[in-house]
């Protein structure tokens, strides 16, 4: 197991928390639709109670993913979050509400008022989903920086420089990045009226969250198949494996997809996830499962996707004004040791998830 | 250098927000987290009610208390990354590893056992609930142990090497890094003396019942748990904090001569029990340096190196150079030296690889080895850069340990008081504990004020200076994130202390519904 190994598998794991991330985003889906499907009090009270039993486990996602990242891809860390300034303090303020908000929401001596922390609970529903997206577009559409390690040893000794003022914000310009963060938005929404058609018990609810996952469903689709379709006729940047050097080339994400086929596979079966999810359950309206089908099937295709983006010697953070700057598995990833150190520490995982699983079939049990 | 001096400050005044804001609520979540626990096991132990009762109340405030902890934390991960993007990469390789490490094995532990212990009460056995609670406590835990290597190893930085190649510090040695003295000390000293504030908490909020004639039962029962662990809490913290004391003069002796007040060193040097700092006091001056003192002869010697007479290094001493007790310690003027040619020579083995010269860049490489150690001293314009804040590093010392002993003599007293029957009836000293309360909070802060402005102007001691770790933003940009922090979390802490007094006054007879 060579340098390469490790740091593919360091950004299957990344990748995969991402992917979790994403169907866990469900939270946040359902935190977006509180108003749609909580008019009445006690309505608002079973979403919100549902919620607030699973939102912890999206934000250890987040911050797990985020700590992961860093570990692992230290220079993506750096260049991303300190370039990217204004997208990742958005992202964060809007998670720092919603920490609060459902511990304090219901509760006595709430100085706010409930329909403040409602407001924080959307308004994190709304924009996570959308910045996260718009984010990980930029994995394929780029962002503008250099990189150059040099300048440490210069009067300005920071290596990583955003080439423009706007910090990150710049993103939202591109239809195409929008177009991801909508997608996850729309789906987000979908896996949350799933989740709440599996987990609370209510008629009328249980309508309303049919009737929206019809509505979001089609919104979501018409957005991801516009960005897959996209993405798959569009250029992209190969670093060289035995010079280094980074070019540009055509349908790139098209070539991986045919040179992976365990990924096109991957994605397929997703994809296929998804749509079963949400068909059969609009099919059948005393089908409760659909959230497990489509859940399984977000994890598997946002995995491909990621996957998509950084191996097969692609650069996963293209910077659109120096293309040697881009960063790729190969230039940004820690060294062998720490991946080595931190790969132990990942056979924790299974472990972890089995704990998890253990504790909320228990939890769940009627 | 040319990084905007504006730029370093707010970038430095919003990790100290955003880090003092975190830690209000951690130190409660650790304390109150073992004494809510020991509450549940008297309840699976003797089945008594009262224990479940007990146990509950307090748990509700705990809840109230982690989800701002939980809410404030992830801000500083973020942090790393958005302000402090230079350091990111330079020491990614080291200190990224503790937060995934703490992410994977502690965060999910306490995110999934907690809420089995609020929703779970009806849904799983005693014992297993028991355990869910104690392994929320647990999990909070390790991953302060996780965050505190990470942090031990800023001040004391191990296991690893500084790679040319990639122009960063690369780890060598995992568990040099996790079992570094410094490591497990600093895990010690901050999660037990944690303890004083869950401890301090819990007596306070106590008292108030019995001022206010109720739940006596209750009240007097978390007396007696609440003082006995912070007796042991601070008892351990005194233990962990000589041994703390101890490390930081031998690792960061600007930090003990910053928090002594100590300009010129020397052997058999006095501690300054407590003194008023002449505030035109300047290093290398002929001033005075305090206004008055108290000083116990020969104790600060023995602390920093268990001997009486060993000499101590004083602020002008690490500036100027010393030689004492067969150790010789060069100028900082001489080490920015140093420090400049590490960095030229870092510069000559990037030209010369990229020129395939193997001859000028092993001639480069050996250069920067002699002079790695100093590499940081290289970002510096003069020798005065590297004095902290002594004032603040002096007295906020002497607010944590004289706080510290106060709470020790306050928990022995009620314990005793509370043991005799006759606290319940002692109106005043109910009062004094819970006008206490903010005091522990105080005591608490200062600790890490004592850690954190001691340190500077190192993000990694020797190695990499706060001017040359930032982000390459506008200093506006983290002016108004800095204050869009400072009103969101002020606003957030108003809320917790409402709905806290809220909670507290509706007591554990109240219904919660909020967690069912």
């Amino acid at each position: 197991m060579d340098y390469a190994f490790f740091q593919h598998y360091w950004w299957f794991l990344v990748s995969l928390l991402a992917a979790l991330l994403v169907f866990l985003l469900f939270v946040q889906g359902g935190q977006s639709l509180i108003y749609q499907l909580g008019k009445k009090e006690s309505e608002l009270r079973l979403l919100i109670d549902s919620l607030g039993k699973k939102w912890e486990l999206t934000f250890t996602t987040l911050v797990t993913f985020g700590g992961a990242f860093f570990a692992s891809f230290p220079l993506f860390y750096s260049t991303s979050f300190g370039g990217a300034y204004w997208v990742w303090i958005l992202l964060l303020l809007t998670f720092v509400i919603q920490g609060v908000s459902f511990e304090y929401i219901f509760k006595q001596g709430n100085l706010y008022g409930q329909k403040t922390f409602k407001v924080f609970l959307f308004l994190n529903g709304l924009l996570a989903p959308i910045v996260i997206g718009t984010a990980v577009s930029t994995f394929f559409y780029g962002a503008e920086f250099i990189v150059n390690k040099d300048n440490l040893t210069g009067v300005m000794p920071i290596i990583s420089q955003w080439q423009n003022s706007w910090h990150g914000l710049e993103a939202l310009q591109v239809f195409d990045n929008v177009a991801l963060g909508l997608a996850v938005f729309f789906l987000a929404r979908c896996l949350a009226c799933l989740y709440f058609i599996n987990n609370i018990n209510e008629e009328n609810i249980n309508t309303k969250a049919h009737k929206h996952l019809t509505i979001n469903a089609v919104a979501f689709l018409l957005f991801f198949l516009y960005y897959i379709i996209r993405l798959l006729f569009k250029e992209g940047w190969r670093q060289d494996a035995v010079s280094g050097i980074i070019s540009i080339e055509p349908y790139l994400y098209w070539h991986n997809l045919l040179q992976m086929p365990v990924v096109l596979v991957i994605l397929l079966l997703g994809v296929v996830g998804v749509l079963y999810g949400f068909i059969r359950t609009y099919l059948c309206p005393k089908f409760r499962k659909g959230i497990w089908f489509a859940g399984i099937g977000t994890v598997l295709t946002v995995l491909a996707v990621l996957l998509l983006a950084g191996f097969n010697n692609t650069a996963y953070y293209p910077s659109l004004v120096d293309t040697q700057s881009s960063l790729t598995i190969a230039n940004s990833s820690s060294s062998l040791f720490t991946l080595k150190a931190m790969s132990i520490v990942s056979l924790f995982i299974p472990f972890v998830l089995a704990y998890i699983w253990y504790v909320w079939r228990k939890m769940d049990k009627k | 250098m040319n990084v905007d001096v504006s730029l370093i400050d707010w970038s430095r005044a919003q990790f100290a927000l955003t880090a003092m804001y975190h830690w209000i609520f951690v130190p409660l979540t650790l304390g109150l987290g073992v004494i809510m626990a020991i509450m549940e096991s008297l309840y699976y132990k003797t089945g008594k009610d009262k224990w479940k009762r007990t146990a509950k109340f307090w748990m509700k405030l705990f809840g109230v208390n982690f989800a701002i902890g939980v809410a404030t934390g992830i801000i500083l991960e973020f942090e790393f990354g958005t302000n402090w993007s230079n350091y990111s990469w330079f020491v990614g390789d080291i200190f990224g590893a503790p937060l995934a490490i703490e992410g994977i094995i502690a965060f999910f532990m306490e995110a999934t056992f907690i809420a089995v212990m609020f929703f779970g009460w009806k849904k799983v056995s005693k014992g297993f609930h028991l355990a869910s609670t104690w392994l929320t406590v647990f999990g909070a835990t390790i991953s302060a142990l996780w965050i505190l290597i990470a942090n031990a190893w800023m001040q004391y930085p191990v296991g690893m090497e500084f790679n040319p190649d990639t122009m960063r510090n690369e780890m060598n040695d995992f568990w040099a890094l996790v079992l570094s003295p410094v490591a497990l000390n600093k895990f010690f000293h901050t999660v037990i003396s944690s303890w004083l504030v869950g401890s301090a908490f819990v007596v306070g909020i106590s008292s108030w019942f019995l001022i206010k004639k109720r739940e006596k039962e209750f009240a007097l029962d978390s007396v007696k748990i609440a003082t006995i662990v912070g007796t042991i809490g601070i008892l351990l913290s005194i233990y962990s904090g000589d041994e703390s004391g101890h490390q930081v003069a031998q690792k960061q002796p600007m930090k003990l001569a910053a928090m002594e007040g100590l300009y010129d060193g020397g052997h058999s040097v006095g501690l300054v029990g407590i003194g008023i700092l002449n505030p035109q006091k300047e290093a290398n001056d002929n001033k005075e340096t305090f206004l008055f003192d108290v000083k116990i002869p020969q104790l600060l010697s023995f602390l920093a190196n268990r001997d009486f007479n060993s000499y101590v290094p004083g602020i002008n001493d690490i500036i100027n150079g010393y030689t004492a007790d067969n150790t010789t310690e060069i100028s900082v003027a001489e080490k920015m030296n140093k420090g400049k040619q590490a960095i030229a020579a870092l510069s000559d083995y990037s030209k010369a690889r990229k020129a395939k010269d193997t001859l000028a860049a092993a001639e480069a490489k050996e250069r920067l080895d002699a002079n790695y150690k100093y590499f940081g001293y290289g970002y510096f314009k003069s020798p005065e850069e590297v004095v902290p804040n002594v004032p603040l590093v002096f007295y906020s010392f002497r607010v944590m340990v004289i706080l510290a002993g106060y709470f020790l003599i306050l928990f022995i007293i009620v314990w005793l008081f509370n043991h005799k029957k006759r606290f319940e009836n002692m109106t005043w000293l109910q009062w004094v504990c819970l006008l206490s309360i903010p005091l522990a909070y105080i005591t608490s802060q200062a600790g890490w004020i004592v850690a954190e402005v001691g340190r500077q102007p190192w993000t990694i001691q020797d190695i990499l200076p706060v001017s040359a770790a930032v982000s390459d933003i506008s200093a506006g940009s983290v002016k108004t994130t800095f204050f869009i922090f400072l009103f969101l979390l002020t606003a957030l802490f108003i809320a917790e202390l409402s709905i806290m007094i809220k909670q507290i006054k509706l007591g554990p007879g109240a219904e919660d519904n909020s967690h069912e």
